[in-house]
């Protein structure tokens, strides 16, 4: 296998795009990256693009050519493969990009992630992210994707007694860097008020404790890294590439508060990567809910099962504690176009790795991770990138 | 849903009929037709629940998908059958009343309706036991 490196990235701001259509906004992030990468589009060899559902929110489907087309690439008929595992779709797409250049089948890929959410009014929305668990047997009998992740944040506080105020925190955390994030959706400070007077969404969920509906796309280009130094200064090498499954539903888990799938990817991305939890400076997980930042951070082993409520209210997750988690405002503060989030945490790993992370930079970043789940834990893809 | 697709379901939606593998006794519900710690050598039967179960975690839901609205908010559980299984489902209670390790048994209800002339979805919720 060849060593890969990201040699460059691009994000569109996060938000309610009312204005622009779903190809717009990928257009847009792929030219950035090829902006940072300094490279003309003629030297991509394939792309991948992580989607969830966009034949439900924008009625599309065959994203694949279309992204390749509206980048300008019909007439060279490059491969392009749309990716799909619900909220896990970015992290596949760069997963397929990475093994691409190290199988040496691909040398220039890009990969991509993009959704369109806000073109569906919010009730078809909703529904439509249901079909990220069983549809079958969990939506079919009125689960939703809080109410889920409620089931998960119920189990937890039973189990290890962590108190709403402290499970708020990861909220309020989040907002503070996503205040720091010029991408972010929402880039404003909240308090623990905020959170506990919010609209009750699923008994323990509420309002301040769910990723939003967002539109967004976000593209990062991956090269061997024998070659990355042609097109940038400050290549980050992919250490290690992982992904998991689990069962489809939550009500099948060996644990319902833990996600093995969690568990599994990040032990083979730290032996893959031959580091330990130590090593890395800086983690972006999946908290599509508050609770999901609160089970990750356990599951990747960077506290004790039990403690990351305490660990949270602590403040060792904020910007200068012990593992900074979601510096980018994580999908709380940041957003959650379901299919870009995977790239956007690339991204925001890639700037921490270079410096140039402004407001929300971790001191002298090294090493970091990223974690992408799908649904409520039936995929997990896990990476960990470093400087050169 | 499709007329089809929703009488294609009538043996699990209308009665608690999941499938247990003879081979090494695990019981399935939702059905399974492939017994994941047995594989090939797995012997799958049709298996008739008893319907009795205990809450393992729930939620109360307030802000419910177009299709649920009209009974306001509903408690939505994961129940574990005695026979072992696990399910998600609806438990007809007082919100305040809903707890961890509360017993339940199976009743046929109504779950949703598609809009004022669609299909009415019937199928298995929870009440507690005394």
């Amino acid at each position: 296998m060849r060593d890969v490196a990201v040699i460059g990235i691009g994000c569109t701001k996060f938000g309610e795009h009312w204005n622009r259509s779903f190809r717009d906004l990928f257009v847009e992030a792929g030219s950035l990256a090829l902006e940072d990468a300094k490279m003309s589009g003629e030297k991509i060899d394939a792309m991948y693009v992580g989607n969830m559902s966009a034949g439900r929110f924008v009625e599309q489907e065959h994203i694949g050519a279309l992204i390749a087309d509206y980048a300008g690439m019909a007439s060279r008929h490059i491969p392009s493969t749309r990716v799909e595992a619900a909220c896990a779709s970015g992290g596949l797409a760069f997963r397929q990009a990475v093994i691409a250049v190290a199988s040496g089948m691909e040398d220039i890929v890009v990969a991509a992630g993009v959704e369109k959410m806000t073109d569906v009014a919010p009730g078809a929305s909703t529904d439509a992210l249901t079909g990220a668990a069983d549809r079958e047997w969990e939506g079919f009998v009125g689960a939703t994707f809080p109410g889920l992740y409620a089931m998960i944040a119920q189990d937890y506080m039973h189990k290890y007694g962590m108190t709403r105020e402290q499970l708020a925190h990861v909220a309020v955390k989040n907002h503070y860097n996503g205040a720091r994030n010029p991408i972010a959706q929402f880039p404003s400070e909240i308090t623990l008020d905020t959170v506990l007077k919010s609209t009750m969404v699923a008994d323990p969920l509420r309002l301040f404790d769910c990723s939003p509906i967002t539109d967004g796309a976000a593209a990062v280009i991956v090269a061997p890294l024998e070659r990355a130094k042609e097109f940038t200064d400050t290549p980050i090498k992919v250490l290690a590439t992982a992904q998991a499954s689990d069962s489809i539903a939550l009500h099948d888990r060996r644990d319902i508060s833990t996600l093995d799938a969690s568990v599994a990817a990040g032990q083979r991305a730290f032996k893959m990567a031959k580091l330990t939890q130590k090593d890395i400076n800086m983690v972006e997980v999946h908290d599509c809910f508050s609770i999901a930042e609160i089970c990750a951070i356990e599951d990747l082993g960077f506290c004790k099962k039990g403690t990351a409520g305490k660990f949270t209210a602590d403040g060792e997750t904020a910007l200068g504690g012990k593992i900074p988690v979601n510096t980018s405002g994580g999908l709380k503060s940041c957003g959650h176009p379901v299919g870009a989030t995977g790239i956007k945490q690339v991204c925001e790993i890639v700037q921490q790795l270079r410096g140039e992370a402004g407001k929300r930079q971790v001191d002298n970043a090294k090493v970091g991770m990223t974690h992408n789940v799908g649904g409520t834990g039936a995929t997990v893809a896990v990476h960990i990138l470093g400087r050169v | 849903m499709t007329v089809a697709r929703f009488w294609r379901k009538i043996p699990q939606r209308y009665n608690l009929i999941g499938t247990k593998c003879t081979t090494c006794g695990r019981h399935f519900f939702p059905p399974r037709t492939f017994c994941p710690d047995c594989r090939r050598n797995g012997k799958i039967v049709d298996h008739k629940f008893a319907g009795l179960g205990t809450v393992v975690t729930y939620t109360v839901i307030m802000t419910e998908p177009d299709q649920f609205a009209s009974p306001g908010p509903y408690v939505l559980a994961i129940i574990k059958l005695d026979e072992g299984p696990q399910m998600t489902s609806q438990v007809i209670c007082d919100p305040k009343e809903a707890k961890i390790g509360m017993r339940v048994k199976s009743v046929f209800r109504k779950i949703a309706t598609d809009g004022e002339s669609g299909i009415i979805h019937y199928g298995t919720k929870f009440v507690p036991v005394e």
